[in-house]
C-alpha cells in the first residue's frame, strides 16, 4: 500500500530526513548551528545510608549564559535520580518522561516505570544503569550525555557515572561535566567512608537541624560551589538531590550565592517613546463554564 | 563559512509582565546581507492564548509552523479544547528533537497564558533543549544584543502598557546593533 | 599529502568588557578585573585600565600579552614627549597615537579592543574607540570586549548621540552628571556579567575630571 500523505502523530524514534539535506548544505561550507549545552558541574557521593546528587543550574550556548536558574537534577524513579551534563536536549530527553512518551515509548523512563508496574516492586539502580548505558552505546556516542546516576534500592546506596558512549563506572563519589576536577578537587581532599545522615527529624528538632548541618549536603554544597565560581561553564545557584532509605528531598536552589550585584536605585526610564504605526485589539474567546450534572435538563 | 541561522536573520523575544506577556519580532526578512521583504511574519498565533515566534532559517521554520498548527488542530478535534502553553512547549520540544541528527534550523519561542492567566515562556535551541524563564527569553541573530538589553531594563510585574513600551525599546535598540535584523518590529500584548 | 602546518595560535583571548563615557566636564571609563582563557578563571583581580597621560586612560580586552605589551610601548613614546616638550600628551594626541601604534602591526596586530578616554584641551570629555588594527572614531560613549554586544544596546538606548554625519556637527558627548553616568556604567556592567561568562568578578571606574583621576570598585558576580 501506498504510504498515507499526511504524515501521522506519534511514531515513535528519531527521524532523520532532513539529514542528506543538511549534509550537503554543510559541505557547501554552511556552519550547522549550535546547540544548547549545559557546561557543568554534577557530584554525588555516597554516604551512610544514601546517596547525595548536587548540580549547578547554569546553561550556557557558546559564551553566553541562556539560562541561568535551569534544572539538572532529573527524575528517573522515586528512588533514582540523574544528573546530567552535555547538550541539553540529550540530557533531557534521555531522563525525561513526558518527551518520551511523545517520541518513543521504548525510552529509559516510561520503561522503568512499565517495569515497576510490571514486577510491583520498587526499581533498582542498576536496571536505569543498564537502561541508560544501552540507549547511550547504541547512539555511539552522538546523543552526547555525560551522566551522575544515584539511587536508593533493595540493595542499597548506589552511585554511578555514565559517558557519552555507554560505558559506566560505580563510585563512593563522582563528579562530571566541565568543572568536575574544580569538585573532584574538594572530594578527594575531604570525603571520607560515612558521612553524617541525618535521620529524619521531627519539626522541633528542625532548629537544631539547621545548626548541625548534615555534613554530606555541606561536602556536595562545597564541591559544586567550587565548580560555580571556578569554572567559568557553571555557575548560579546549587541544586541538592538526597536520596535515604526512607525517601528523598530535593532542595531547588539550596544555596543562591550569586545574586544580582547592582540594580540602579531609580529604575531608568526611555527617552524616545516608540512609535506606534499600528494597534489592533483582538478580544480573547470568552471561557465558558461547564456545569456538569444538575437540573440543567428539566425542560 | 557562514551559520545557517544568520542566512534570513531575526530578533525574537518574549517577556513576562503581571498576569500578562509580551512577544515581540523585528520584520527584516533577508538572504543574508540583502533585504528581501519588510514586512515579515515571524510570530504566530497558535490559539488565542499561545503565541509561537520561530527564528532562524525561514524555509525550516514555515515547514515547522505547519506541522505545529497540524497537530494542534488534531489536538483540538481529539480533545475539544485548546492546548495548554506548557504542553504545546513540550510538543514542539518533542517534533524537534526527533530530528535530533537533522535539525530544522530554527529556534522557537513560546509565549501563553495558562490556568488562571499565568504566562507562560519558553524558548528552545534547534534541537528542543527547553528554557524556561520566569522573566524574558530571546533567540535570533540579535540575540546577544537582547539579552543585554532586557537584563538591563526589566522590572518584575510590569502592566501591560509599561510591558509594550519596554519590550519595543529592548527589541528596537538590539536590531540597531544587528545587521541582519530590523525595519520595526511586531509586538503582542495579551 | 596534505601539507601539515602548526596547529598553534600565537594568539589567546583573556576576555573582559571596557566601557567609557563622555560628559561635558567628565570622562568615565570602566571595565571588569576578570582575565580568564577557555573555561578558567586565570586572576579575579587584574586591572584592564592603564592610565598613559594625566588626562587620559585607556582600558583594552583581548589578549593580554599584547595588551601589556601595547601598553609598555605607549609608555616609552609618552615619555620620549615628555622629554621633547616638556609637557604632558594631550589625549587627542595619545589617540592618534594609539592609532598608528596599532596600524604599525597591521600584518600582525595586537589583538587588543581598546577604548581610550580622557579630557580633551577645553576640559571635555573625551572617548575614543578601536579595533584591532587601528581604525578610531571619537565618540560619546563606547564599549569593547567579550560583553559589549550586551552592553551597547542600552548605552544606544540610554545616551543615543547626534548622527556625526549632522551639519553642523553636534556634540558627542553625553547629558548625564558625573554620578548618573557612573550609576549607568554599574547597571550596565550588572547585567553583562548576568549573561556574559567572560565578564565579572569586580567593576573598575575610572573617573577623570577637573580635579583628577579618581578609582572606585564595585563588586560583580563571581561564578
Amino acid at each position: 500500500m501506498s504510504k498515507s500523505v499526511i504524515e501521522t502523530p506519534p511514531k515513535g524514534g528519531f527521524s532523520f530526513d532532513l539529514c542528506k539535506r543538511n549534509e550537503m548544505l554543510s559541505k557547501k561550507g554552511v556552519n550547522p548551528p549550535s546547540f544548547r549545552k549545559t557546561g557543568t558541574t554534577i557530584v554525588g557521593l555516597i554516604f551512610q545510608d544514601g546517596v547525595i546528587l548536587g548540580a549547578d543550574t547554569r546553561a550556557t550556548e557558546g559564551p553566553i549564559v541562556c539560562d541561568k536558574n535551569c534544572e539538572k537534577i532529573h527524575y528517573m524513579a522515586p528512588n533514582i535520580y540523574c544528573c546530567g551534563a552535555g547538550t541539553a536536549a540529550d540530557t533531557e530527553a534521555v531522563t525525561a518522561i513526558v518527551i518520551l512518551l511523545c517520541l518513543c515509548s521504548d525510552m529509559v523512563s516510561s520503561q522503568l516505570q512499565l517495569h515497576r508496574y510490571h514486577t510491583g516492586r520498587e526499581s533498582r539502580v542498576v536496571t536505569a544503569l543498564t537502561l541508560l548505558k544501552r540507549h547511550l552505546f547504541n547512539y555511539q556516542g552522538y546523543v552526547s550525555a555525560a551522566l551522575v546516576l544515584g539511587g536508593v534500592d533493595v540493595t542499597g546506596p548506589h552511585l554511578h557515572t555514565i559517558y557519552p558512549h555507554g560505558s559506566t563506572d560505580t563510585l563512593p563519589f563522582a563528579t562530571m561535566g566541565s568543572g568536575s576536577l574544580a569538585a573532584m578537587a574538594v572530594f578527594e581532599s575531604k570525603y571520607r567512608e560515612g558521612l553524617t545522615v541525618s535521620s529524619p527529624i521531627p519539626f522541633f528538632w528542625s532548629l537544631i537541624f539547621l545548626f548541625q548541618r548534615n555534613e554530606g549536603i555541606e561536602l556536595v554544597t562545597e564541591a559544586i560551589c567550587s565548580g560555580i565560581f571556578n569554572d567559568l561553564g557553571s555557575g548560579s545557584n546549587v541544586d541538592i538531590c538526597v536520596i535515604t532509605k526512607g525517601g528523598k528531598e530535593y532542595l531547588r536552589n539550596h544555596l543562591q550565592p550569586n545574586p544580582r550585584t547592582y540594580t540602579s536605585s531609580k529604575g531608568y526610564s526611555f527617552p524616545k517613546k516608540t512609535e506606534v504605526l499600528l494597534t489592533k485589539i483582538i478580544p480573547l474567546k470568552e471561557k465558558v463554564e461547564i456545569i456538569e450534572g444538575g437540573d440543567a435538563m428539566e425542560e | 563559512m557562514m551559520q545557517i541561522f544568520e542566512y534570513n536573520g531575526s530578533a525574537l523575544v518574549a517577556m513576562v509582565g503581571k498576569n500578562c506577556f509580551a512577544i515581540a519580532s523585528d520584520r527584516r526578512l533577508g538572504v543574508q546581507l540583502q533585504t528581501i521583504a519588510t514586512d515579515f511574519q515571524r510570530i504566530s498565533k497558535i490559539h488565542d492564548r499561545v503565541f509561537l515566534g520561530l527564528s532562524g532559517l525561514a524555509t525550516d521554520a514555515q515547514t515547522l509552523y505547519h506541522r505545529l498548527v497540524f497537530r494542534h488542530k488534531l489536538y483540538q478535534l481529539r480533545e475539544e479544547r485548546d492546548m495548554k502553553p506548557e504542553t504545546f512547549a513540550n510538543l514542539v520540544s518533542a517534533l524537534l528533537y526527533e530530528k535530533r541528527f537533522g535539525p530544522y534550523f530554527c529556534q522557537p519561542v513560546i509565549a501563553g497564558l495558562g490556568d488562571e492567566d499565568k504566562p507562560f515562556i519558553c524558548t528552545m535551541d534547534s534541537i528542543g533543549a527547553k528554557e524556561l524563564a520566569k522573566d524574558f527569553v530571546v533567540a535570533g541573530t540579535a540575540s546577544e544584543s537582547l539579552y543585554g538589553a532586557c537584563e538591563s531594563m526589566f522590572k518584575e510585574d510590569m502592566e501591560p502598557e509599561e510591558l509594550f513600551e519596554t519590550v519595543s525599546q529592548a527589541l528596537l535598540s538590539s536590531v540597531d546593533r544587528d545587521c541582519l535584523s530590523g525595519w520595526g518590529g511586531h509586538v503582542y500584548v495579551v | 599529502m596534505p601539507k601539515e602546518q602548526a596547529n598553534w595560535s600565537p594568539y589567546d583571548n583573556n576576555g573582559g568588557s571596557c566601557v567609557a563615557v563622555a560628559g561635558a566636564d567628565y570622562c568615565v571609563i570602566a571595565a571588569d578585573t576578570r582575565m580568564s582563557t577557555g573555561y578558567n578563571i586565570l586572576t579575579r583581580d587584574y586591572s584592564k585600565i592603564c592610565k598613559l597621560a594625566d588626562k587620559c586612560v585607556m582600558a583594552s580586552s583581548g589578549f593580554q600579552a599584547d595588551v601589556k605589551a601595547l601598553q609598555k610601548h605607549l609608555a616609552a613614546r609618552h615619555l620620549i614627549y615628555q622629554h621633547q616638550h616638556n609637557k604632558q600628551m594631550s589625549c587627542p594626541a595619545m589617540a592618534q597615537l594609539l592609532s598608528n601604534t596599532l596600524y604599525y602591526k597591521r600584518f600582525f596586530p595586537y589583538y587588543s579592543f581598546n577604548v581610550l578616554g580622557g579630557l580633551d584641551n577645553e576640559g571635555k570629555g573625551c572617548v575614543f574607540t578601536y579595533d584591532a588594527v587601528g581604525s578610531y572614531e571619537k565618540v560619546g560613549y563606547s564599549s569593547q570586549g567579550s560583553g559589549s554586544t550586551l552592553i551597547m544596546p542600552f548605552l544606544d538606548n540610554q545616551l543615543k548621540s547626534p548622527s556625526p554625519l549632522l551639519l553642523p556637527a553636534q556634540d558627542a558627548v553625553t547629558p548625564l552628571a558625573e554620578a548618573e553616568a557612573i550609576d549607568l556604567v554599574k547597571t550596565v556592567f550588572a547585567s553583562a556579567s548576568e549573561r556574559d561568562i567572560y565578564t565579572g568578578d569586580k567593576l573598575e571606574i575610572v573617573v577623570i575630571n577637573a580635579d583628577g583621576i579618581r578609582r572606585e570598585y564595585m563588586d560583580l558576580r563571581k561564578d
